[in-house]
């Protein structure tokens, strides 16, 4: 048995010597990049594999992380574990990233390919100095839906359309969940007025009982198997669920659509600033911008790119509306401390609300009550037992 | 009676298994849905070796689960030798504090040590505090319990004159400690270390909030994997978990066969500190 | 004298990040989290999710009693085999614990969805498709399937400890098979039953998991809420006023549980 106990304990103790100790800190080798999920094109059908084409022109390994949401990828940096090198956050909360001075500026001497952007793309509201952000895609979020169950649609209130329920799906976010009812209400997308926040709200927890799940990246398998029929999307990732399921259309609805652009930031606590900005460089090639682009669906803000990518997926009205769609569209902006907040705690109250509130407290009174009855039932009892024992034992005495 | 409780069992055993043999069956599934089964295939499995994300992720939490279970192991032997010397109130104290981390909920222990570490870093300024050392230190912590409540029956089942026996024998007490407490306790503290080691490599929840972006364990990143779309070689990966436990167990379980086969065929050792149970 | 030293090292490490953290979050709880200065605020604000608070200890209850229910026989049938089926069986229930519990519950998704195993089958047979998940059964289903080794392990342990001949005694005075059992083996199995009742009980209450994935929006759990504040929205000081009520809540449920089974908590971990 001892014998065994120390072989054991001797091939643990091989084995960690033959593990190698993580790293903790970064050599000029490494960066780590933290993106939005399924945003960069990895190599699957044929496509290119981004990071590793990177890692073959640099000779810097990326070791890639994802989050489901600028409001989590925000706590995370916020929480600590910030030894992030690339963040691809979204246009308003660069803006936020900006006003509280988490982001570095850029040296854009590293960044030769920095002149294919267009124009349109500079100076935009989020970083009018341009120092702090280099845009990686741009898009619109609309309507998808599943031709074969919905009806046509032109209007965000087909979410709440009773006709559907339990087949809609809706953002896991706050910031594009209230944007829709905002839409649908009239409101401005940044408007921090608190009455129209709760009409906003309410509005929102109606939808809820019509609701299947709030998802972000859960909506890929569940609009291609047809498991939900409905739900506002990118446009992107539309056509990405419609190669697997040409069932799927998208409309920008009549009220209004958001339009975005995300964007490459460098975090403070950053590890190594000369890899990121080479990532940076290497992501505005246009060929790698067309290739990666021509498969994750989103538009590219390098016209030249254009030319690395499929005719269909170049001149795709989804991914490049014309002008007059586009001037519909609105971005969203960064929004004061006090108005997030507020955001935040009606986000979690339509989340958490329910409508069986009195249903619970009934049948937890009632279940308390018989728990209690039976313990002083159980009491009663077996003090009356030990009486009767007592007085038994007396008699015989 | 008796049959209605084996039909109990066997029911309760299929309930069990069959999601894990729905896993098992969609890790050989060319298709990604697991409901419909496409074609029989292994090259989930070939993307599974493939991908040297998922390997170091392996690793990581191999690692973290053998340091942490070694280090709660040591902490904690050491820990239920002093705790059994000490008198009734204070033992009494010492064991209610070691009970926090078992009754507490997962979460909660989570986040207590995630607050904690925010707290640190606050004082600290630095952003980035959360990493390779606070998951450890959080894994050492949760460990601790299953060890210490492994290794204090074993104290409490030996028999107390031997120690006394062996430093009348003009032992110190380190040698008595190594030469008779540590053999009397070893099936504790193995045991206790086994638990220790497979909560560490299982666990989610504590790991969820205590980790940072550069070093991540399997379990954590099979959560963010189910928050996108669902890739098969996870399935393999399972297959691949399940085939490893299954034949541990099963090696432990004879080689404690044969133990428990051979002593009943020999006569009990006895005396100098040789081979008990 | 220099044994209790041993203990000293454990004895810091349980101060720093036992004690310690849940001063810590104490103090995040009673704290503005814009400001930092004291308030109850946090703790007010749980007057609003008394609701998800109710569902959670409802759900969780109900799984342990059917944990309870179902793992009862399991455990007296392993009780009752011999040393070498025991330890198979044991092992056969010792497996799922030990594989990760993420994989499993996915696996129960891709069976109750509206287009999973269960359905597909249903269809085929030509019956109607049923609803099985985003309902509450669903999520206690979940619950169970996951917590149910915690029951059946410590159950077994503590059955396999009943001395035989007091079952002998009760059958030579005259008890039938029922009669053992409720007058014998059960008041006997009681630590154990408070025990795997408990080991159910708390990890099904604080779990987010399982309500993420088999619940709907309308099955939102306390470990739901406290994982988004944390995760999601950056609110510490409402999570850890949440975690505060959670650890007060289930403090209190294992105290009466173990009031009323008259036992100090005894320790049932495995032989």
């Amino acid at each position: 048995m001892k014998k065994r106990i120390l072989s054991l304990a001797a091939a643990l103790l091989l084995l960690l010597a033959v593990l190698p100790v993580p790293a903790r800190a970064a050599d000029n080798g490494t960066i780590t990049v933290y993106n939005w999920g399924q945003y960069i094109a990895d190599g699957t059908d044929g496509s290119l594999d981004v990071l590793a084409e990177f890692t073959k022109r640099t000779g810097i390994k990326v070791n890639y992380l994802t989050f489901d949401s600028n409001e989590s990828m925000y706590t995370k940096l916020k929480t600590g574990g910030s030894t992030y090198d690339i963040i691809i956050p979204s246009d308003y909360m660069i803006g936020k990233l900006i006003s509280e001075d988490m982001l570095e500026k850029i040296d854009f001497a590293n960044v030769p390919n920095y002149k294919n952007v267009d124009d349109a793309f500079r100076n935009t509201a989020y970083d009018p100095d341009n120092a702090y952000s280099v845009p990686y895609t741009w898009g619109t979020t609309g309507l998808i839906y599943n031709t074969k169950y919905v009806d046509p649609v032109t209007s965000w209130k087909a979410l709440w359309d009773k006709r559907y329920s339990g087949k809609i799906l809706m953002f896991d976010n706050c910031r594009d969940a209230f944007g829709i009812a905002e839409l649908i209400q009239g409101y401005s997308l940044n408007t921090e007025d608190p009455d129209e926040y709760r009409s906003v709200a309410y509005l929102l927890m109606q939808q809820k009982p019509l609701v299947q799940s709030y998802v972000m990246d859960q909506i890929f398998d569940k609009m291609e198997r047809g498991e939900a029929w409905l739900a506002p999307y990118y446009a992107g990732d539309y056509l990405t669920m419609a190669e697997e399921n040409p069932d799927l259309a998208f409309c920008l609805p009549d009220e209004g659509y958001n339009l975005f652009i995300d964007a490459m930031c460098i975090p403070k606590g950053c590890t190594n600033k000369a890899g990121a900005e080479a990532f940076i460089n290497f992501m505005c090639d246009p060929e790698i911008s067309g290739k990666n682009l021509d498969y994750l669906g989103y538009s590219t803000p390098i016209s030249s790119a254009k030319q690395y990518m499929d005719p269909d997926m170049a001149s795709s009205p989804v991914a490049y509306p014309d002008a007059a769609t586009l001037a519909r569209g609105l971005s969203y902006s960064n929004l004061s401390t006090q108005a997030s907040q507020q955001m935040d705690s009606l986000w979690l109250s339509v989340k958490t609300s329910g409508s069986d509130t009195t249903r619970y407290l009934i049948t937890s009174g009632i279940v308390i009550a018989v728990i209690v009855l039976l313990a002083v039932l159980l009491r009663v009892r077996s003090s009356r037992r030990k009486a009767r024992r007592c007085r038994k034992w007396r008699e015989t005495e | 009676m008796k049959r209605f409780n084996k039909v109990m069992t066997a029911l309760v055993f299929l309930f069990l298994y069959i999601p894990m043999i729905v896993l098992l069956v969609a890790s050989f599934n060319s298709g990604t849905d697991v409901a419909a089964f496409k074609s029989f295939t292994f090259s989930q499995y070939g993307e599974l070796f493939r991908d040297d994300s998922l390997l170091r992720l392996l690793r990581n939490s191999i690692l973290i689960a053998v340091l942490s279970s070694f280090l709660a192991t040591v902490l904690g032997t050491m820990a239920a030798v002093g705790i059994h010397h000490m008198r009734a109130r204070l033992r009494r104290l010492v064991l209610t504090a070691t009970d926090i981390p078992m009754t507490n909920p997962d979460i909660v222990t989570g986040v207590s040590l995630a607050l904690l570490f925010a707290f640190v870093g606050r004082l600290l300024h630095t952003n980035s505090i959360l990493g390779f050392w606070t998951l450890l230190i959080a894994h050492v912590t949760f460990d601790l319990p299953y060890v210490i409540l492994s290794v204090m029956p074993k104290l409490g089942q030996m028999d107390p004159d031997l120690e006394e026996a062996a430093l009348d024998l003009g032992c110190t007490p380190m040698q008595a400690l190594r030469k008779v407490v540590l053999p009397e306790i070893m099936p504790g503290v193995v045991s206790g270390a086994l638990m220790a080691f497979t909560m560490s490599l299982d666990d989610f929840v504590i790991s969820y909030f205590v980790t940072g972006s550069g070093f991540v364990t399997l379990p954590v990143e099979i959560y963010n994997y189910t928050k996108k779309p669902i890739q098969p070689k996870i399935y393999a990966l399972f297959s691949l978990m399940f085939a490893a436990i299954l034949l541990i167990m099963v090696v432990m379980n004879l080689l404690q066969l044969r133990d428990s086969g051979a002593r009943r065929g020999r006569p009990q050792h006895d005396g100098r500190g040789a081979e008990t149970n | 004298m220099r044994n209790r030293l041993l203990s000293a090292p454990y004895l810091v490490w349980v101060v720093l990040f036992t004690v310690v953290p849940l001063g810590v979050v104490f103090y995040f709880a009673f704290t503005d989290s814009i400001t930092g200065r004291f308030t109850l605020a946090n703790m007010a604000g749980m007057a609003t999710y008394l609701p998800i608070i109710m569902r959670s200890i409802w759900l969780s209850l109900i799984s342990a009693m059917i944990c309870l229910v179902i793992g009862y026989p399991v455990a007296y049938c392993i009780a009752q085999a011999s040393p070498t089926r025991q330890k198979f069986y044991l092992m056969l229930v010792m497996l799922p614990m030990c594989m990760s519990f993420l994989l499993r519950t996915l696996a129960w998704v891709s069976l109750l969805e509206d287009t999973g195993i269960i359905n597909n089958f249903l269809r085929a047979l030509g019956l109607t498709p049923l609803p099985l998940i985003r309902t509450n059964g669903a999520v206690v289903l979940g619950m169970v399937y996951n917590y149910i080794p915690y029951m059946i392990l410590p159950l077994s342990t503590v059955i396999m400890k009943i001395d035989p001949r007091l079952i002998e005694a009760a059958q030579d005075l005259g008890c039938n098979n029922a009669m053992v059992f409720r007058r014998v083996v059960l008041p006997l199995s009681v630590p154990g039953i408070v025990s795997g009742v408990t080991m159910v009980f708390v990890p099904a209450v604080s779990t987010f998991y399982i309500s993420q994935k088999l619940g709907s929006t309308g099955t939102t759990l306390i470990g739901d809420v406290i994982e988004s504040q944390f995760k999601a929205a950056y609110n510490p000081n409402l999570g850890a006023a949440m975690s505060l009520v959670l650890m007060v809540l289930i403090f209190l449920c294992v105290g009466a549980m173990n009031r009323f089974s008259g036992t100090d908590g005894e320790e049932v971990m495995a032989p």
